[in-house]
């Protein structure tokens, strides 16, 4: 167990001494930079907080798709492979399904604000789920 | 060419400018924008001028032109009427920064979320689609048997460049393999090639509140291949900008570039000009999530910009899903 603060009050931190204390500081390209490393520290902050909950839920559509067990990189491979073959396409209501779970929670954790993930929303698009219901 | 300091860089310039114009270097500064090519705008003798620079003078994308080959077109380009900025002069070993050249610098907006969102452009928003459609057209008329020597890539060139891309980058992406598959399917009718830009798109053309569309810039991805691919790489959703509703660069209708092209002479295929929208989606893709990943990673470029820009594959394969859905 790893001891506090948390990676979540340390990155919260990281954030608030970029947007209080260095940008004001800064101009031209290095605050471009800091505007950029803000982003970066902001999608790590999602992914702490929604990936594993996310990658939970690909691994058990994936495992249900491929009939098999394996990594997450792994089963992702496979599945390359069964597209690029043509032996699943979109046509497959379960694979349809699942890759659109997989690109909205993607989306959720680098760049909610993307207007393609909003769009998506507003048409019914289902978010990930976060991995404790699924079985 | 190793790195140059900050110091060095400059000093050479100063050099060169003392040796090419006979005049000191002044306001010297950065231009914001371009992970893969550096700008910068100075003054001399009166004249302002822009510095195009491989990042750190290095060769980075081997996709990328030689500066020396890109310049040449521009200034084909600039024969056959296409609005550029004049080439001033090619930058050589005594000048010592790399691979650059020097251009006059032409006074507007490159900024795409500026052209598409600031007041001062409104007047000139509504013809943009227009005036890329009859530029398009004027230089897919380019007699290409004038041109310096180019690489040649069309549709299954192109496709199977990236392909290869993802293939070698071994990260898995169901995604790209469904857009790969589907693209493969639809492989475009052969026509007769003609010189392509390569990366038309908002972002690389200059808008003036007056004038609308006033310069072609960012050359470097030049080649001789399907001129559709120019009509398809536009309308990229990522080249929106926000503005999902106006497919061109987000300004603007298909319906107004297609028949501005048409006007000027272009032929228009609608089942080519889909392809590449989609294949342009998928090669944005990749290039985030294969290319600027690996750039990242092996430390030629360990930037933040270049890094961050890995995790912008993901709003490529949400476009790319709905656009194998049949949407816009």
């Amino acid at each position: 167990m790893q001891d506090k603060p948390s990676a979540e009050k340390l990155l919260a931190a990281a954030r608030a001494f970029l947007n209080e204390t260095a940008m004001p500081q800064l101009s031209g390209h290095a605050a471009f930079h800091a505007r950029v490393a803000g982003n970066v520290l902001d999608i790590l902050a999602r992914e702490l907080k929604l990936a594993p909950g996310f990658n939970r839920a690909e691994t058990a559509r994936l495992e249900s798709l491929l009939g098999e067990s394996g990594s997450l990189e792994e089963l992702n491979r496979k599945l390359c492979d069964k597209i690029a073959s043509g032996e699943m396409d979109l046509s497959n209501e379960k694979l349809k399904s699942h890759l659109i779970k997989t690109t909205m929670g993607k989306l959720a954790i680098d760049q909610p604000r993307y207007q393609g993930y909003k769009t998506a929303k507003a048409n019914g698009w289902p978010e990930e789920d976060s991995g404790e219901i699924i079985k | 060419m190793g790195e140059l300091s900050k110091q060095q860089f400059e000093e050479r310039l100063a050099a060169m400018c003392a040796r090419r114009f006979d005049a000191p270097i002044e306001h010297l500064k950065r231009l914001s924008g371009g992970a893969s090519q550096e700008s910068w705008r100075f003054v001399c003798g009166g004249q302002a001028y822009v510095l195009r620079r491989n990042p750190r003078g290095v060769q980075t994308s081997q996709n990328a032109l030689p500066k020396a080959s890109e310049a040449a077109i521009i200034t084909a380009a600039a024969e056959a009427g296409i609005a550029v900025p004049r080439i001033s002069f090619i930058c050589d070993d005594d000048d010592g920064i790399g691979e650059a050249y020097v251009m006059d610098f032409i006074e507007g907006e490159t900024i795409a979320r500026k052209i598409l969102r600031d007041e001062e452009f409104d007047n000139v928003r509504g013809g943009l689609a227009a005036q890329c459609g009859s530029m398009l057209a004027a230089l897919h008329n380019i007699d290409v048997s004038t041109l310096p020597d180019l690489p040649f890539s069309d549709a299954e060139g192109e496709l199977e460049k990236y392909a290869g891309y993802l293939q070698a980058g071994g990260h898995p992406f169901p995604v790209f393999e469904l857009a790969i598959k589907w693209l493969r399917d639809n492989l475009p009718e052969k026509r007769a090639p003609s010189l392509v830009h390569g990366d038309f798109r908002n972002g690389n053309i200059m808008v003036s509140p007056q004038d609308g569309l006033v310069a072609l810039l960012d050359w470097e991805l030049t080649h001789i291949g399907d001129p559709m691919e120019d009509l398809g790489w536009p309308c990229v959703p990522s080249w929106r900008f926000g503005q999902h509703d106006m497919p061109v660069g987000g300004f603007g209708a298909r319906a107004d570039m297609y028949a501005a092209y048409r006007a000027a002479g272009g032929e228009i295929d609608e089942k080519a000009t889909r392809f590449w929208e989609i294949l342009g989606t998928l090669k944005w893709g990749i290039m985030c999530g294969v290319l600027m990943v690996s750039a990242f990673e092996s430390g030629a470029d360990p930037s933040i910009e270049r890094g961050s820009i890995g995790r912008r594959a993901s709003e490529t394969e949400i476009d790319l899903l709905r656009m194998l859905m049949g949407e816009d």
